[in-house]
């Protein structure tokens, strides 16, 4: 569906094959734990069987003496790091609590937290010996959820931690509230005293994982001259490379990082876990070393996103929202750094709301330092707003979207940030989501209800670069930087065709390491396809000019009499002068020599994307559990540069909010062990529990972009928890408040209203 | 070092024989003493199903079977469901209906989809659900992932 007029372009907009699909679909993909590499050897990591405890000494010397062993090593090993920030593209975090989660200081903060680092000549051995390592630990009460972090008496994680508060002063007790930053606007008060209608409820979500199948992975080879080698699957190559300057005290030029395919991301595998470890155990032994994480170790020690605790109030008056007051306390997990600020700024985004107070807490508790996931922190604030909205709807009589349409946000309104909207497409995805067959459609059948939300993501711009190099047979090598989690070589090489006026197969993409191509920042902030599309438009117009200088050479002719349209280069006033790109790429050597086009960006203008999703649901009373039975969303994307591509990341966005909303939780018992972490009971969505999940394409061009291309990737996962919620709502009378709505929540809920 | 057990076994058709340790799994044999590293590990504890290969025509987790158990068995990994470098028509749809995205579940996916169609070619929707309900998928929604096996089920190599 196209709701603005766009150009008629060639490649943009069909379905190719990706370049790296055959190589996927037979095994043949390379990933991080694939690498084998001579002389290599395996290795483990001890953790901490402690949620909170102070380490009073490591003992490593039976490890060390075992058969196997070739290295051990602690936190001592890693030099000492200033308290700089550091901005890996998603979530910053200084250097000194980086090195501390790496591998643990004088506390462990969480269960799971690396302790130390064995390397052997197998796995098997590394595992046996780090047994073989004695911990003394003096056990310390855990704090497992924000409102007992928040607590005057509650243990202290970092006893020299003192809260940064709105005025950007510090607090004079300890606390473990990190931040409190407060948004306001307006007078909500006054709007209060004149509603017709207020709201208010709290809300709470659980601390939920990414999910990607592929455990971390890490594999180092520390060389003999200083330098160091490190393969690993990470969304950024370039972000590895900088986390491992800082913490081991190398200059950036003296590491490469060698990206290898990713077995999923989506936010967590910005951050690095194993990769200084393995340094570390390769400078000792003297050997490349390969670290692996198991599936416990994922959702124990790597970074999963906040759960939290939010309070909204939101008044109508004449059916327009008029005031807005919410407060969200986050989960950073063990040091500080959850994506509260972003929620706080996402969530009343696609609306107009003139009086708003909010206030964003950023609470460390006893679990995993929390990472980046797929629109941080967006999805849990509009979980609340969400609700609330649906809510007024009811209240004032109005169907729910278009309540949202009426209240919409469009070009000129201003965030509560202060910053106004570009050109967005709110207005447009509601009405598309109202225009819906599925919407359209009668929900009938006890037990049942439709829900809808709607959600924002920012998108990010940053930094990319990329090289592109014609050969003489008229193809293109395009050499990039951006991992490529779902389909990216396709997409960029397909704008390099659309710019060039060449054939898609004629471009070859390839995602190259650190010495080899510039800074690239990470694939995250739905920013690929935008930023890293926007440098391979910017190759291909210095291509296209140099190739109009040369064709002004063969021709000698002036450049101003050439022009390059369809891939091919015209003289303006005689029409028996033109050559095909295939024709000047084979021409090479006689005008110059190589021709390589460069384009390098930082993205200022990444567009913001808006979602709306309908949802019907089943709820079965005596079992609590909830079907999915339709699901519809609707999504401005700017321009679908790879249609399949971007419904494959709504609908892959849409079944990670199901499986948030319906049954992800990490559970803990009181002693802050987790005590779900497998697959098994850490419970995502199969293919059995959904229905096919059906996609509406909505294209408001991007201004910033010079095909319109907006980010696609995170908004789908925002508003399916609300969407839900609101379903169920809707099918049972029963309003939930807190996530997941599991079959046992459902049961206990709906008896107790009995 | 564990004493090692000579294995004979088909693997991909063709006969082989390998060493191994009682405690390896047939997961980790693949991998580490043979190089096939098509077959990927999620949680090496038989929930994720992104290790699976065929076993005497049954889909198993090879994180969950022993290497030694491989013995006298016909073995068929991710790496032998082409024919040379002709396409499973499962490996052909997975590509035209985007079924994938990172891809790390995908070779797992093939090959569980592979024993579905080989046994009942006619599979509908409900069924190709209900039999790849043991692989996870956290990229695609398993939408494209359903419409490419439905595809793969129309095509006439596997009908036939």
């Amino acid at each position: 569906m196209t709701t603005t007029e766009k150009p008629d372009y060639k490649v943009i907009g069909t379905r190719p094959i990706r370049p790296d699909g055959v190589e996927k679909v037979t095994g043949k993909a390379l990933y991080g734990a694939d690498i084998h590499l001579p002389d290599l050897v395996q290795g483990a990591v001890l953790r901490s069987p402690h949620a909170h405890a102070r380490i009073l000494s490591i003992d490593t010397s039976a490890a060390e003496a075992m058969s196997g062993v070739l290295a051990v090593v602690t936190h001592s090993d890693l030099p000492v790091v200033a308290d700089k920030v550091l901005d890996m593209g998603e979530g910053a975090s200084t250097a000194s609590d980086m090195s501390k989660n790496v591998l643990a200081a004088d506390k462990a903060l969480y269960r799971g937290h690396a302790i130390a680092g064995v390397a052997a000549t197998n796995v098997h051995d590394a595992l046996t010996a780090i047994e073989a390592i004695k911990v003394e630990y003096e056990v310390l009460p855990p704090v497992l959820n924000v409102q007992d972090a928040m607590r005057d008496d509650a243990p202290l994680l970092d006893e020299s931690r003192h809260t940064r508060n709105p005025d950007g002063e510090e607090s004079d007790n300890a606390s473990n509230v990190a931040a409190h930053n407060r948004f306001e606007g307006g007078d909500v008060d006054a709007a209060y005293a004149e509603a017709d209608v207020v709201v208010e409820r709290e809300f709470d979500t659980k601390m939920v994982h990414q999910g990607y199948i592929e455990p971390h992975n890490g594999t180092a080879n520390w060389n003999s001259d200083g330098t160091l080698t490190v393969w690993t699957s990470t969304q950024g190559a370039f972000a590895v490379r900088g986390a491992l300057a800082e913490l081991l005290q190398l200059p950036v030029s003296r590491i490469r990082v060698i990206p290898m395919e990713i077995g999923g991301g989506f936010g967590g595998k910005i951050g690095v876990y194993l990769e200084p470890v393995a340094a570390l155990l390769s400078r000792k032994c003297g050997r490349p070393v390969q670290l692996t994480m198991d599936r416990t170790d994922v959702f124990q020690a790597t970074g999963p996103t906040s759960g939290g605790h939010m309070k909204g109030k939101i008044a109508v008056k004449d059916g327009k929202i008029t005031a807005a007051e919410v407060s969200l306390a986050f989960e950073a997990g063990a040091f500080p750094g959850s994506p509260v600020m972003a929620g706080a700024m996402c969530m009343l985004s696609p609306y107009e709301v003139e009086n708003f107070k909010v206030d964003a807490y950023d609470v460390v508790v006893n679990k995993p330092k929390v990472a980046a996931y797929r629109a941080p922190g967006a999805p849990n604030a509009s979980f609340c707003v969400e609700q609330l909205i649906d809510e007024l709807a009811r209240e004032t009589g109005v169907d729910p979207l278009q309540f949202r349409l009426d209240n919409s946000a469009h070009e000129g309104t201003r965030m509560i940030t202060g910053v106004a909207h570009p050109r967005i497409g709110q207005e447009e995805t509601v009405q598309a989501a109202q225009a819906s067959d599925h919407y359209n459609s009668p929900i009938e059948g006890p037990n049942r209800g439709r829900g809808v939300a709607g959600g924002f993501w920012f998108n990010a711009g940053m930094q990319s670069s990329v090289v592109a190099s014609v050969n003489p047979d008229g193809t293109v090598n395009l050499i990039e930087g951006s991992t490529d989690i779902g389909g990216t070589r396709a997409s960029l090489a397909m704008q390099l065709a659309e710019t060039l006026g060449i054939e898609y197969d004629s471009v070859r993409p390839t995602v190259v390491d650190t010495d080899s191509v510039g800074h690239n920042d990470v694939t995250g902030g739905s920013r690929t396809a935008y930023a890293s599309g926007q440098a391979v438009y910017e190759a291909g117009l210095d291509i296209q000019q140099q190739m109009v200088a040369r064709a002004a050479q063969l021709w000698e002719c002036e450049a101003e009499d050439i022009e390059y349209v369809d891939g091919a280069l015209r003289h303006t006033s005689d029409s028996e002068k033109t050559m095909t790109f295939a024709e000047l790429a084979g021409k090479q050597m006689e005008t110059g020599g190589p021709l390589q086009g460069r384009g390098s960006v930082v993205a200022r203008s990444p567009g913001a994307a808006f979602g709306v999703h309908v949802v019907d649901v089943e709820v079965d009373p005596d079992t609590g559990k909830v079907d999915i039975l339709r699901y519809t969303i609707a999504q401005d994307v700017g321009t679908a540069v790879h249609p399949a591509y971007v419904e494959g990341q709504m609908q892959g966005g849409v079944v990670q909010g199901i499986g948030w909303a319906l049954n992800e939780e990490y559970y803990y018992g009181e002693d802050g062990r987790m005590e779900n972490a497998s697959f098994l009971d850490y419970r995502m969505p199969t293919s059995l529990d959904l229905p096919m999940i059906d996609t509406i394409i909505v294209e408001v061009p991007n201004p910033g972009h010079p095909y319109g291309v907006r980010g696609v990737g995170e908004v789908p996962i925002v508003p399916p928890l609300a969407a839900i919620a609101n379903a169920v709502h809707d099918a049972t009378g029963h309003r939930f408040t807190e996530l997941p709505i599991s079959p046992r929540r459902v049961v206990e809920e709906l008896h107790n209203l009995q | 070092m564990p004493r090692r057990t000579h294995i004979q076994t088909t693997l991909n058709g063709e006969e082989i024989d390998f060493l191994c340790e009682p405690r390896q799994s047939l997961l980790e044999v693949l991998r580490d003493e043979l190089g096939l590293t098509g077959t990927k590990e999620g949680c090496n504890n038989g929930n994720c199903g992104a290790c699976s290969v065929l076993m005497d025509g049954r889909v198993v987790n090879s994180c969950c079977v022993l290497g030694v158990e491989a013995e006298g068995a016909d073995v068929v990994t991710i790496e032998g469901v082409a024919d040379g470098d002709t396409l499973h028509p499962l490996q052909q749809c997975f590509l035209e209906e985007a079924a994938l995205q990172c891809g790390v579940c995908t070779p797992g996916f093939i090959v569980a989809a592979k024993a579905l169609l080989d046994s009942e070619p006619d599979a509908d929707e409900g069924r190709v659900r209900h039999w790849l309900a043991g692989n996870l998928c956290r990229c695609t929604g398993y939408d494209k992932i359903v419409r490419a096996v439905l595809k793969a089920s129309e095509m006439e190599e596997v009908s036939a």
